[in-house]
């Protein structure tokens, strides 16, 4: 299933097939996948195949929307009603949702299939989808090495067709980093575009939802289906609805970007950078130019802290969230106990994972007495100058352009003894997230010895659809993104059931 | 700045974490690690900035003061550890 969205809802209008039967392909193709890749925790076949019939009767009967009958996945962080939502941690292993997230319910009410829901980092903590309690996912790729994380689940599961697209959540670069890591496009929405209604909290002023899939224009139907204002979220913003498609029409001019300035932050083309990854970016900023965009440089010296800033913000508002799992209310609790405190103790010690009790413990002494003014208040003082200089480098161009991550994938067990380490993938992509405007990631290259380089084009509020215009230009001159990995799911696999 | 020999103690003794004394030799050195990372903060100079505590300067939406919820206890006390006659059970806690 290497289609696009856009293909298969074409495929499905033109009766070549019917939604039952992408469905069932789509079934069996995780199943055939799950013992290499893992991109998945749960598999909804039952749910998948009603919604399928739902889809045919609603395209026979002419009503239908874009998405009717395509199959999805979401990442098991968002709440599915009635069906398993995990977050990747034993805490939540058994946990049925009793109610659906904002954009799951958006994107059912919009006619898509849900085949199931994908793996991910312990509570979304993560840049290499190791954090998981359910397992590591594998790269499409190589099987060898990390997806990215910590919508690594759903970036494996696209990069290999086992759905067309997926959901994601972007805290610190968990779409971006992941899709560029597979060779997939990624898009985190500004801040306020989609509901966090259902999304369980990793870190409320950070988490964004967003959709993962092949190419730009797909990203752009996706975001059509999700954005919206929900008054059950607080944080999500009232403004018109938006076209994020609007954009990406055929264009007749050999110069489709003319007039457009990209700014190029010597701060994202520094040391540290594979020498692969900068050659593609290179490449693929030549590729740009060629379509009549011109560059800038622009001065971003806040980059630099915007990792320190990040892992004392994220850690401070996790270690609040996930207070909540106490063992009382839902979730693991802990079979041996003499009191309260010790069932709260070792209900925690118990159902997370050492990443995740990192982060708490981190949180939490940045926020405890005495530190909270060195760390926390001084973090977020930190953060609006970051933003102003964003928003004083958008003054001198419309977009942004730079490597998603430093490198492609790394192997499996590469990193995960050094939690700073690993947190420095996430380099290029956390000061979005502080920001709250939107970048994604697109595929613009590969390593010599075959994995994936993402390029990450960053814009200014509300700035998706010209974000999604330039992708869509470039995607219409290179074929990145209609590469595919080595059929790892073509080979038939006693198929181990999803936990 | 390195953590205190008994801050693991106190921080999980505050997160509600248990942490035995094996594992706390492990968490301290990532601790440390980590708080090395951001202590870069301290270096810059934030006089006279404001915090920013959410991605947008945005008031915090009002709405009318209606009930917008139904109740379903029933349906989310399924998923708690131990229930009984619509209560959460906890051991006890007042003698």
């Amino acid at each position: 299933m290497m289609q696009t969205v856009a293909e298969l809802s074409d495929a499905l209008r033109a009766r070549a097939i019917s939604s039952v039967e992408l469905a069932q392909q789509s079934l069996a193709r995780v199943a055939a996948a799950q013992a290499t890749l893992n991109a998945f925790i749960t598999v909804d076949e039952t749910g998948a195949l009603a919604s399928a019939r739902e889809a045919d009767a609603a395209l026979a009967s002419g009503d239908d929307a874009k998405l009717t009958g395509i199959p999805i996945a979401h990442k098991d962080v968002l709440m599915t009603n009635g069906l398993r939502t995990t977050c990747g941690s034993r805490m939540l292993e058994h946990f049925v949702a009793p109610y659906d997230a904002h954009v799951v319910a958006r994107l059912r009410d919009a006619g898509t299939v849900l085949i199931g829901k994908t793996n991910m980092d312990e509570f979304a903590m993560g840049s290499s989808n190791e954090n998981s309690f359910f397992g590591p996912v594998r790269n499409p790729w190589n099987a060898a090495y990390v997806p990215g994380g910590s919508s690594g689940g759903s970036a494996a599961a696209v990069a290999a067709g086992l759905v067309p697209a997926a959901t994601g959540t972007d805290t610190g670069g968990s779409i971006r980093q992941p899709a560029a890591l597979t060779g997939i496009c990624g898009l985190k929405p500004t801040y306020g575009i989609c509901s966090r209604y259902g999304l369980v909290a990793f870190a409320s002023s950070l988490d964004t939802p967003g959709p993962l899939a092949r190419d730009a224009l797909d990203c752009a139907l996706m975001l059509n289906a999700m954005a919206g204002h929900d008054a059950r979220d607080a944080t999500s913003l009232d403004r018109p609805v938006e076209d994020y498609t609007r954009e990406l029409r055929a264009s007749t001019s050999a110069k489709p970007l003319a007039g457009l300035r990209i700014g190029l932050p010597a701060e994202y083309f520094g040391d540290g950078i594979e020498a692969s990854v900068s050659s593609s970016i290179a490449a693929a900023l030549d590729g740009l130019r060629a379509l009549g965009a011109t560059t800038v440089d622009v001065q971003l010296p806040g980059v630099a802290h915007s990792v320190p800033v990040y892992y004392v913000i994220a850690p401070a508002e996790a270690s609040s969230n996930l207070s909540r799992f106490d063992g009382v209310r839902y979730g693991h609790r802990a079979a041996h106990y003499d009191d309260i405190g010790e069932m709260y103790s070792r209900t925690r010690a118990e159902g997370f994972g050492a990443e995740v009790k990192r982060r708490i413990l981190v949180g939490t002494y940045v926020l405890s007495h005495g530190y909270y003014d060195a760390y926390y208040l001084k973090a977020q003082k930190v953060r609006r100058l970051i933003a102003q200089e964003f928003v004083d480098a958008y003054t001198q161009c419309d977009v942004i352009a730079g490597p998603t991550a430093p490198t492609a994938a790394f192997a499996i067990g590469a990193k995960t003894n050094d939690p700073v380490e690993m947190y420095l993938n996430d380099i290029f992509t956390v000061a979005a997230n502080l920001t709250g405007m939107p970048a994604l990631s697109i595929p613009c290259g590969f390593t010599s010895n075959g994995l994936p380089i993402g390029l990450q084009l960053q814009a200014s509020y509300f700035g998706e659809a010209r974000l999604l215009n330039v992708a869509h230009r470039f995607q219409q001159v290179t074929d990145w993104h209609r590469r595919t990995p080595p059929a790892t799911t073509t080979r038939p696999i006693a198929a181990e059931p999803a936990r | 700045m390195a953590l205190a020999p008994d801050a693991i103690a106190r921080l999980a003794r505050l997160a509600r974490i248990d942490i035995d004394r094996d594992e706390a030799r492990d968490v301290k050195k990532k601790l440390d690690a980590i708080l090395r990372l951001i202590d870069d903060l301290q270096a810059i100079d934030t006089t006279d900035i404001v915090p920013m505590s959410h991605a947008q300067d945005v008031m915090l939406a009002l709405r009318d003061d209606v009930v917008t919820e139904t109740d379903q206890h029933e349906r989310f006390q399924q998923e708690a550890p131990a229930v009984s006659g619509g209560l959460y059970l906890v051991p006890k806690v007042i003698e």
